[in-house]
């Protein structure tokens, strides 16, 4: 049955794919993206990958749709039409497909237990992993603690992403008082819109920090419920405009505490080594090893958690924040 | 089963190719964003399929299972999405500010003006003035 599931997913996800690459209509192109995402994710799900396929959903599906539209909306809808024909192109891709179909030849079977890739360090992660970190989302005891360093690196990219973007995407103090003169919002007129999200946004806040802390048990963990976390107040900007949720969310603190997250991380990391461990060895941060490695855990999510949350919603109001701009001046 | 045991590397191949093409065959530059997701996309299914053993369930742990699908790969795939929207957003706000500078998209227009560009330099510094320019456009004529 779950091969079943896997071939007609993997069908699906071709046929979607050659539509993008078809169409000339941008944003018929993007919700195409986000139909592959979501596919993608069942796909994830289908082949046991429950946090991947979780995060999927969240990141493919929500914020880069979001992303993606909201600059569409800046750079125009439709793409011109190619003047030369692409045989060459299509030659290289052909000859690369060729070749790499003829490395997959030698490759174990999809789902055989015996392939290398199952032998070496993946027997220890689940048979010890119990022991050693008390952790039952194996998935989460090799993100946290066993490659803790790693994942460091990967908040510390997502960081960085975050400050290419602020300093691309500067926003003037006359955009701002202009976002401010323009009293209707966009969605004002939306009233059932603004009453549903009023009520689902305090929901999908508390669904985001069950996520954040229910990580260590279940699929979840501080990358995804940063994105949720992100996705519901990106839902609240989009209906009550950026001035409003400026105000509560203010950006100083959000780039703030986008540091602050990665900080958290390298801190923890730290303290570690004060108390005589290794770097990111949590095993010494209380008296007992697997207490240590819990707190470790937690408190390093937690990090990963902030940072993501606080860059992805800096991205989008910088992303609408340049709508406003582009408005302003189409206006003048 | 023998036929079909290596069906998903072959589709991550045709979908890395579908990517690939539309990166280098497109001019529109959100265009190859979107193609450059798919060939992503397709590096993730592939460490997902090699970690995927058949009978086995997610690697949550618990004693009324004994086997589980690797890890591994379930990690190192997990945080490379949310690095790739990262940098994805990265790409759209560069996309953003080259539409600003040069009022279009399209790699071949954006070539044709940094183009023009450099000739209007090359010709300032040698000497002739700026409004006497000839411009590709008047080149053409």
């Amino acid at each position: 049955m779950e091969t079943l599931i896997d071939f007609v997913l993997l069908s699906f996800l071709v046929f979607t794919a050659l539509a993008v690459a078809k169409m000339h209509d941008l944003f018929a192109v993007v919700m195409l993206s986000g139909i592959y995402s979501l596919l993608s994710a069942s796909l994830f799900f289908d082949l046991d990958a429950v946090d991947v396929a979780f995060t999927e959903a969240s990141v493919g599906a929500g914020i880069s749709t979001l992303l993606m539209l909201a600059s569409l909306k800046l750079v125009g809808r439709y793409e011109r039409r190619t003047r030369y024909r692409p045989m060459l192109a299509l030659g290289v891709v052909l000859a690369t497909g060729t070749l790499l179909i003829y490395g997959t030849l030698d490759m174990p079977h999809f789902g055989s237990a015996e392939a290398p890739v199952h032998q070496h360090v993946a027997p220890r992660y689940l048979h010890d992993s119990m022991d050693e970190v008390g952790v039952p989302n194996v998935v989460t005891s090799v993100l946290a603690s066993y490659r803790g360093y790693d994942t460091l690196g990967e908040t510390l990219v997502i960081f960085t992403a975050g400050i290419g973007v602020i300093s691309l995407l500067r926003v003037s103090r006359r955009t701002k008082k202009e976002e401010k003169k323009r009293v209707p919002a966009d969605m004002q007129q939306q009233i059932i819109l603004r009453v549903v999200v009023k009520w689902l946004l305090p929901l999908i806040l508390i669904f985001a920090l069950y996520v954040q802390f229910h990580g260590d048990y279940g699929p979840g963990g501080g990358f995804q419920a940063g994105v949720i976390f992100a996705a519901g107040i990106i839902l609240y900007t989009m209906l009550f405009g950026l001035s409003n949720a400026s105000r509560a969310y203010k950006p100083e603190l959000l780039e703030l505490l986008s540091a602050f997250g990665v900080l958290l991380y390298a801190g923890v990391g730290l303290v570690c080594m004060v108390l005589g461990g290794n770097f990111l060895d949590y095993n010494v941060l209380r008296h007992d090893p697997v207490h240590g490695q819990h707190l470790g855990i937690l408190l390093v999510e937690l990090g990963v958690g902030i940072t993501v949350a606080s860059v992805m919603i800096t991205i989008f109001f910088k992303f609408t924040w340049r709508t406003v701009k582009h408005k302003y001046i189409k206006s003048r | 089963m023998n036929i079909l045991g290596l069906y998903n590397y072959w589709i991550v191949v045709v979908l890395m190719m579908i990517g690939f093409y539309v990166v280098i065959a497109h001019e529109n530059l959100i265009k190859k964003l979107v193609g450059l997701s798919i060939f992503q996309t397709s590096v993730f299914f592939f460490y997902i399929s090699m970690g995927k053993i058949s009978g086995a369930t997610a690697p949550i742990l618990d004693d009324k299972y004994q086997l589980y699908s690797n890890p591994l790969p379930h990690v190192l795939i997990l945080t490379a999405i949310v690095v790739g929207i990262a940098t994805t957003a990265m790409g759209l706000a560069l996309v953003v500010r080259i539409q600003e500078a040069y009022g279009s998209i399209e790699e071949h227009e954006i070539q044709a003006q940094d183009t023009q560009d450099q000739m209007e330099s090359q010709l300032e510094a040698y000497g002739f003035r700026k409004k006497h320019l000839l411009s590709i456009k008047n080149l053409d004529e």
